[in-house]
């Protein structure tokens, strides 16, 4: 690891004039950025924490929608949200380790997008708003690729809001190794439609699979979808499946999602 | 026998430092002044060095030294523990494996050089400054296409990329061919056995010191086998007099072969402590493991199994390609001869056996023994073709393995691979299987499975392997360049407690608890009493290291034989204080008394004596009560085993679920029953790791892609299912005095083939033609070979 300046501010306004310096780097829970760094394939000169943060830091119900602030680890959420908005909990508590949920936290997923995360599905599947330190921005259009998102330099996701639905479920297929998703499905079911949102499977990071949203609008249940499953094309190939098991896959753990959900 | 002695199930000592945090390992040491050496590594794996421009980096912080190869040039190579021969005679390549790469980087993570400085930080910076201009050529990563092809060669001064074409035994070949065209069925099966990285929880670490004031050096450093290390440094590698060196392992966290083996690391800080008269610190990273540690297993393989239509083998033939990879570790050319070759029998009353096996050089990291070694890749050729055979004939798994096994009256057997096995019965080990896994009740769970849309199998295996090792006068004429005996001195102390010196290291095989065993057990003293020294060049008679299941049979052989010296001196010391003559002395949990009479002497008593011996008549008793022995085994021994594993396979996922897994093993004598047990559910998971997570995978250009834990999945607890283990069904092994057979590679040899037959017979059952899934049996696989 090379040398680096590490600064922990205790409000968001000390963050955002932190994150101005030249080569400063937001570090969320660590659970990316650690190990890259680590490896000296990353070395910003100034490392600012977000974990100090107390506005930051919780988990509220506020107008239908699940709040957690940016700064939140897996475990919060997974603890403190279960009786809010079970599924995204769910999702929370089925990351990494224990070692992993307490220091990772959902504005530091939601930032890294790695293109197998489970946050993205439970955002994009929710219709999420992330809210950052300078504006609001639908999980519509955050995610913009393969660790890649809409966020500005030096822009810190302050709170995401989840839109809690009628019932939703997270399915998980485990990529043996790294226990990150091969493939997630996040199902959620709301008056006014169903969303479906994979992660893990797609070359292009965490995307909707819209032919499912319109059978399960229609009949929200498993046998709506039978013997659908995306297109191969531009799934993720690698040491772990090709992208025909991983089309597959889309369509087995959507009809678990319908068949789990509550 | 002493309370703690042969057969009690006592708890390890050693684990009171270990799980109390007291364990010191290798990169625990840092002696003053220590300075810290990083290394430059390839990115490529195949290239020629053109040119290494080190003065940047000599000109950073803290830098105190570059070397590279060029520093190397006039040291020697590290060179292979085994001489093997070609099929028509010719002796194998053997290429030089140089300290530091010179001329050309050979794999991805090839050192070619390394900066010593005041801190591991400024070290990591200097290299990154080194500017090495490599032109990179295509990379041989294919054995076959490597074979087939000459002109892309791991080394210019080689013809080609075959290190040997080897043949066991080649005298039967034209008989076994014969025998398999005349069969009136035979089973034909192309399989891989998989690469695995060792991964051990330490990271390899070496610390080389050297006194200019004595002109003596110390290596301490993370091995399995400190004397071999010892005697490679000095005879081939750096020179320095085997009495000048002292190499010191001390707790060591896991090796599983990984660390049996020489590394040019270590010569290094040697020779860099030498030139900057401080102390020199490398510590491996995570990564280095996966690129640099020896790797297992790596065969590609054509089996043929010719039978008699009623299930009597006739033949078993093999072809087998073997990764060596870049350059040949110590044992790399054993374990795929005399480690495999021999074991292609099996259990099994076969006539004719014959394998060829082509070792070839891969711009790989080097392939070498790694738990089981060459056992594991034999035990899966022979006993997934045999299920496949049951299979096609229609018999019973368990049934067509009985029907070939050696039977208990015809020990001791020559097996038709030219190995001798003492003892054994393995109709006894498959009815204790039997009964442990409730064969009979499997129909009923697997309706069970069925009713929550499961495909559910039962994968049956049985194995025989060589432990022991070994006979140095066998192995001698199989190629190998040295004695596999070993040590122990036995040093009663005047006070009457024990330090017993043994060449076997420990690290996680319970030594230190289990030797004691032994020699409380002879002695009649308390084990508490007895200490094991270990892993100390500068301390320990000799000792050809732990590995192959071996500490036991082997140096636990030297302990008893020593221990037996102790009580025959002890007992000329016991006839002189009790006035008789030592024929008329008996010797029984702990005391001397003489025949006939009521005269007794304790063992500490004596002790005592043989250090005060004011009254000796000194011409015929030295004072003194130590004595050394070197034990050299008659045979190998044969640990064999009977296992059932059942899975579940999710018919729309391809997952595959391991609900029970019950090995039944010959270990012979068991010394220690706990120890036993936990050293084959450690083998258990192991080789379920290979069976359905583990691969080591090289793109087309060399470079790894399971290259950390991120992609490289090893076994977790919960992966695992409760792992039933019995050794109650023993045979004792007819010629080492214990009458053990060694038990610490078992359970990788025995399971992956028993996964891999489970999960076949779940498809197979749910009338998918499925003859075979490559290992590891991952989701992905299963679901292919489903939907094929």
């Amino acid at each position: 690891m090379h040398n680096f300046d590490f600064v922990r501010p205790s409000t968001l306004a000390e963050a955002t004039a932190a994150m101005q310096a030249e080569g400063a780097q937001a570090l969320g829970g660590g659970q990316t950025l650690m190990p890259v760094m680590k490896q000296r394939l990353a070395a910003p000169d100034t490392l600012v924490s977000l974990a100090g943060i107390a506005e930051m830091i919780g988990v509220c119900e506020k107008d239908g929608a699940l709040v957690i602030g940016g700064a939140t680890t897996h475990a919060q959420v997974a603890s403190d949200a279960a009786s809010m908005y079970p599924a995204l909990a769910a999702l929370a508590g089925m990351i990494g380790d224990p070692a992993v949920r307490s220091r990772g936290t959902v504005g530091g997923s939601l930032a890294n997008n790695d293109p197998a995360a489970c946050y993205p599905a439970g955002a994009l599947g929710s219709g999420a708003t992330i809210t950052t330190n300078t504006r609001e921005i639908s999980s519509d259009n955050f995610s913009t690729g393969m660790f890649d998102t809409a966020l500005e330099e030096g822009e810190i996701i302050t709170s995401v809001a989840f839109p809690i639905p009628e019932k939703a479920s997270y399915q998980k297929f485990e990529q043996p190794a790294s226990r990150f998703a091969l493939v997630g499905v996040y199902v959620a079911k709301f008056a006014d439609g169903v969303r479906v949102a994979v992660t893990g499977a797609s070359e292009g990071g965490v995307f909707r699979w819209s032919a499912a949203e319109a059978a399960l609008s229609g009949n929200f249940s498993a046998e709506a979808i039978e013997g659908l499953s995306p297109e191969a094309s531009g799934m993720i190939t690698d040491l772990h499946g090709s992208g025909a098991y991983r089309a597959h896959l889309i369509g087995i753990l959507t009809k678990r999602a319908v068949a789990a959900a509550h | 026998m002493a309370d703690g002695g042969i057969g009690a199930a006592t708890k390890r000592r050693e684990d009171v430092r270990f799980l109390t945090g007291r364990g010191q390992y290798t990169d625990d040491y840092t002696p003053a002044g220590t300075t810290y050496a990083v290394f430059a590594r390839s990115q490529v794996a195949h290239g020629t060095i053109k040119s290494i421009d080190t003065s940047a980096a000599e000109a950073m912080p803290g830098v105190l030294a570059v070397l590279t190869g060029e520093d190397f040039v006039e040291v020697g190579g590290n060179p292979a523990g085994w001489l093997i021969n070609n099929r028509n005679g010719t002796p194998m390549k053997e290429p030089k494996r140089p300290v530091l790469a010179h001329g050309k980087v050979r794999h991805v993570g090839d050192a070619f050089a390394a900066v010593i400085a005041e801190t591991a930080e400024q070290a990591m910076d200097a290299a990154e400054a080194i500017d090495a201009d490599i032109e990179e050529h295509d990379a041989v990563i294919d054995m076959k296409a490597a074979v087939a092809d000459a002109g892309t060669r791991v080394h210019d001064e080689l013809t080609d990329n075959v290190c040997f074409d080897w043949g066991w035994i080649e005298d039967n070949r034209q008989a076994t061919d014969e025998a398999i065209k005349a069969a009136p069925h035979v089973t034909t099966l192309e399989l891989v056995n998989n690469r695995l990285v060792p991964n051990a929880l330490e990271p390899r670490c070496s610390i080389g010191e050297y006194n200019p004031g004595t002109g003596d050096y110390k290596l301490t450093t993370t091995s399995q086998n400190p004397h071999l290390t010892r005697l490679l440094i000095s005879a081939f590698v750096l020179g320095i007099p085997e009495n000048k060196l002292t190499v010191h392992a001390p707790d060591v966290g896991g090796g599983f072969g990984s660390k049996i083996y020489h590394y040019g690391e270590e010569a290094l800080v040697l020779a860099a402590a030498k030139k900057l008269g401080r102390p020199v610190k490398w510590t491996a990273s995570r990564s280095e493991a996966f690129l640099t540690d020896a790797h297992g297993r790596d065969h590609v393989t054509k089996i043929e199994l010719a039978t008699e239509t009623d299930g009597t083998f006739i033949a078993f033939r093999t072809e087998t390609y073997a990764n060596v990879g870049a350059y040949l570790s110590n044992f790399s050319t054993a374990t795929p001869t005399f480690l495999h070759g021999t074991l292609m029998a099996g259990n099994y009353t076969v006539p004719n056996v014959y394998v060829n096996v082509k070792a070839v050089f891969t711009n790989t990291a080097p392939v070498d023994a790694y738990r089981g070694a060459g056992r594991p890749e034999a035990t899966y050729s022979l006993e997934r073709v045999i299920d496949k055979c049951a299979r096609e004939l229609g018999m019973d798994p368990i049934a067509i393995r009985r029907k070939n096994f050696v039977k208990p009256d015809q020990y001791p057997f020559t097996s038709a691979a030219g190995l001798e096995y003492d003892s054994g019965n393995y109709d006894a080990l498959v009815d204790g299987l039997e009964g442990l896994a409730d064969i009979k009740g499997f129909e009923a769970r697997r309706a069970e499975s069925e009713s929550r849309g499961m495909l559910r199998g039962l994968g049956i295996n049985t194995y025989i392997e060589a432990c022991g090792i070994a006979p140095s006068n066998l192995v001698g004429v199989l190629g190998s360049r040295v004695g596999l005996y070993d040590a122990a001195t036995v040093r009663v102390n005047a006070t009457g407690n024990i330090s017993v010196m043994v060449g076997a290291h420990s690290h996680g095989q319970g030594h230190e608890t289990a030797f004691p065993q032994v020699v409380a057990d002879l002695l009649g003293v308390d084990p508490e009493s007895v200490e094991i020294v270990h892993g100390d060049t500068s301390k320990i008679p000799f000792g050809m290291g732990t590995y192959g299941s071996r500490s036991l049979a082997v140096c636990g052989s030297a302990v008893y034989r020593a221990t037996e010296k102790i009580i025959k001196k002890a007992t000329l010391i016991a006839a002189h204080m009790m006035e008789s003559d030592a024929e008329q002395v008996d010797f029984e949990d702990g005391v001397f008394s003489v025949r006939g009479t009521n005269k007794t002497v304790g063992f500490g008593d004596v002790a005592l004596k043989a250090y005060i011996p004011h009254d000796f008549p000194l011409e015929e008793i030295e004072p003194g009560l130590e004595e050394t022995a070197f034990y050299d085994p008659a045979n190998f021994t044969y640990p064999s085993g009977a296992y059932a594993c059942e899975v579940e396979v999710d018919p729309d996922t391809g997952k595959v679920t391991i609900c029970s897994m019950v090995a039944v093993d010959d270990f012979g004598t068991v010394v220690n029953p706990m120890i036993v047990t936990g050293q084959v559910q450690g083998g258990l998971a192991q080789g379920i790791g290979q069976a359905l997570l583990e691969n080591a995978v090289y793109d087309e250009n060399g470079q790894l892609n399971s290259g950390s834990l991120m992609d490289y999945a090893m076994p977790r607890a919960d992966d695992l299912p409760n792992l039933v283990v019995d050794h109650s069904h023993m045979t004792r092994c007819t010629h080492n005095p214990l009458g053990v057979k060694g038990c610490g590679e078992a359970g990788a040899i025995g399971s992956p083939p028993t996964v891999v037959n489970a999960v076949i017979d779940a498809l197979s059952r749910a009338g998918h033609d499925v003859a075979h899934i490559d290992m590891p049996v991952s989701p992905a696989r299963v679901w292919e070979a489903m939907n094929k």
